[in-house]
């Protein structure tokens, strides 16, 4: 896809209060025509409120939004002719069939009755859900209803689509197909605005990325730039019998310069500076009683630039997001 | 020309989806009917009573069909956010609420001639006035509409909606003089009567099929328009308030 230079959404001094709580602080950031744009926090960082704000159903307190030339904040209603949503929750109507909920979103977009049905047909077919388009919404599983709602996001051929965790509580399988289906609508030429919790599904789809940390952006650049910072380092990871904690003591004990985390009761993850012998960590875990079945070698991976940059936990903020009832900050 | 496109598929929807499925139509036909056989009995005038039951009958099948299955219809969207996709379509919010609440007016005024046909056996028709019948049960049934759009606004249940919509509709049944004239009211509870739309509804109805109305005509529906208008901008006022925060 051909990144234009133009940008197509522009966010100027962005902010949002919830009574004592500052949930936007005055956020600036663009995203380039035909751009895949990721938008990363952790639950309750100002996401959906962001999202909600660009989308005309939240309100500004302050700042500008421009979507395509058109003030967002003071005209919604022609910036959403403009623009697809495919919310965190698949919220088409359960007692519709896949067809008629596609044909219907087509219809709040004004389209005639013979090319929204033409459209309907085209996607359901290109989601995989042709044999299901007669079945109602209702009935449809956690995968087919995501791949559904993204459909119905995109029945009118918006240039600009906001995705709000597309892939959050579906099977892998699912969750894989829906990736493609993004990579391929963004190859199309169409402009997607995505927020995500999974650090490595940004790390693959997007071009840029905007981390946002209790309603800052606190980094925005592309996922090479950000890589960048990474250079140099080096990550092993040990699967160790037990005591990940008592043995991380006792490597930086040793090794001042290394860093040690236990990820997990039998994980730990050792990351520095200069390549990482492995044979006198084996040899220190062992004589420590802490058996090793494994040591890797891995690359720095965008969840490390997070952590480095944010300060947060990618595996708390991942866990946080998937808890029955945990949602946006909307 | 887009607009109406959209317009015309959120009242169809709504229709195929809410309206024409069988307890809804349950909802709105039997519970009148149940009052109308209630105050039948009750009266012991045999068919004699027809005529003043009527526009009681037609009052409370409208008020009970649109105020019941908008703010449960509305209330049901929000809750499951189906609604937001109305709100983020590119049509104005006055008219997508229109074509929220057409279908709603359409099934109120389909209820209220279900006891006039029963009515067909029972007495003469023939001096009814349709002139002014016709637009009061129109009238009646878009107040009641806006009333269940204002309640459906103002909750965020669906069991919130059918408990405060009874908090308006049970007084109605008594304060509007539906089946008991206002004039023998106590006389503080009297200003609370003319305070409720369904008041002027029903005095054009008894003047329309039994008696001379109590207010002149243009009064009662100068006011029923009044009460449409200040309750359907009350409900887009919090509509953007509550739901685009």
């Amino acid at each position: 896809m051909t990144i234009q230079d133009a940008s197509i959404i522009e966010v100027h001094g962005l902010a949002k209060r919830f009574g004592d709580v500052q949930a936007v602080a005055g956020i600036d950031f663009d995203v380039r025509e035909g751009e895949l744009f990721g938008f990363l926090g952790p639950n309750g960082a100002g996401k959906s409120t962001t999202i909600n704000m660009l989308i005309g159903l939240a309100r500004a307190d302050a700042g500008t939004i421009r979507i395509a030339g058109i003030d967002g904040s003071k005209n919604p209603k022609a910036a959403q002719h403009l623009m697809g949503v495919v919310p965190d929750e698949s919220n088409l109507y359960p007692e519709l069939t896949g067809f008629e909920n596609l044909s219907f979103c087509g219809a709040l977009y004004g389209m005639p009755k013979r090319d929204r049905e033409a459209r309907a047909k085209e996607l359901l077919d290109r989601f995989g859900l042709a044999k299901a388009a007669n079945r109602k919404f209702g009935g449809y599983s956690k995968g087919m209803k995501r791949k559904l709602t993204i459909a119905a996001g995109i029945i009118h051929a918006p240039p600009i689509l906001f995705m709000d965790e597309p892939t959050t509580g579906i099977d892998v399988a699912s969750a894989r197909q829906i990736r493609q289906l993004i990579a391929d609508l963004n190859t199309a030429g169409t402009t997607i605005f995505l927020t995500t919790h999974y650090i490595e599904e940004a790390q693959r789809l997007c071009g840029r990325i905007a981390f946002i940390v209790r309603g800052r952006i606190v980094r925005t650049d592309t996922v090479e730039e950000l890589m960048r910072r990474m250079d140099g380092r080096h990550v092993v990871r040990f699967a160790v019998s037990s005591g990940a904690a008592e043995v991380c003591e006792a490597i930086v004990a040793k090794w001042p310069n290394l860093h040690c985390q236990a990820v997990a009761e039998d994980h730990i993850r050792v990351e520095s500076s200069e390549p990482v012998r492995v044979g006198p960590l084996v040899r220190l875990l062992e004589d420590r009683g802490a058996e090793v079945s494994e040591a890797r070698k891995l690359r720095p991976s965008l969840e490390d630039v997070f952590v480095e940059i944010t300060g947060i936990e990618a595996g708390a903020m991942k866990q946080e997001k998937e808890q029955p009832g945990k949602g946006g900050g909307r | 020309m887009k607009a109406w496109i959209a317009f015309w598929n959120i009242l169809a929807k709504d229709f195929r989806a809410y309206y024409l499925k069988p307890p809804n139509i349950s909802w709105g036909l039997i519970f009148p009917l149940a009052w109308t056989g209630m105050f039948f009995i009750r009266s012991g005038a045999g068919l004699d009573s027809v005529p003043a039951l009527l526009p009681g009958v037609i009052a409370v099948s409208v008020l009970f069909g649109t105020t019941s299955l908008l703010s449960v219809t509305v209330t049901f969207e929000k809750k499951g956010r189906s609604f937001e996709r109305l709100l983020l379509a590119p049509i104005p919010l006055e008219l997508l609420m229109v074509a929220k609440t057409g279908g709603a007016i359409l099934f109120g005024i389909a209820n209220a001639f279900v006891p006039v046909i029963f009515a067909a056996f029972l007495m003469d028709l023939s001096a009814v006035n349709w002139a002014t019948l016709v637009p009061a049960i129109v009238l009646i049934a878009i107040s009641s509409t806006f009333l269940g759009l204002f309640i459906a606004v103002s909750v965020s249940e669906v069991f919130e909606a059918q408990t405060f919509s009874n908090f308006f509709r049970f007084p109605m049944l008594f304060l509007c003089g539906l089946f008991f004239p206002i004039e023998p009211l106590p006389v503080w509870l009297r200003p609370l009567s003319y305070a409720l739309p369904l008041t002027y509804g029903a005095d054009v109805l008894h003047g329309s099929i039994h008696r001379s109305p109590h207010l002149p005509l243009p009064v009662d529906f100068g006011l029923l328009l009044a009460f449409c208008a200040v309750l359907f901008g009350l409900s887009l006022r919090n509509i953007r308030r509550k739901w685009i925060v």
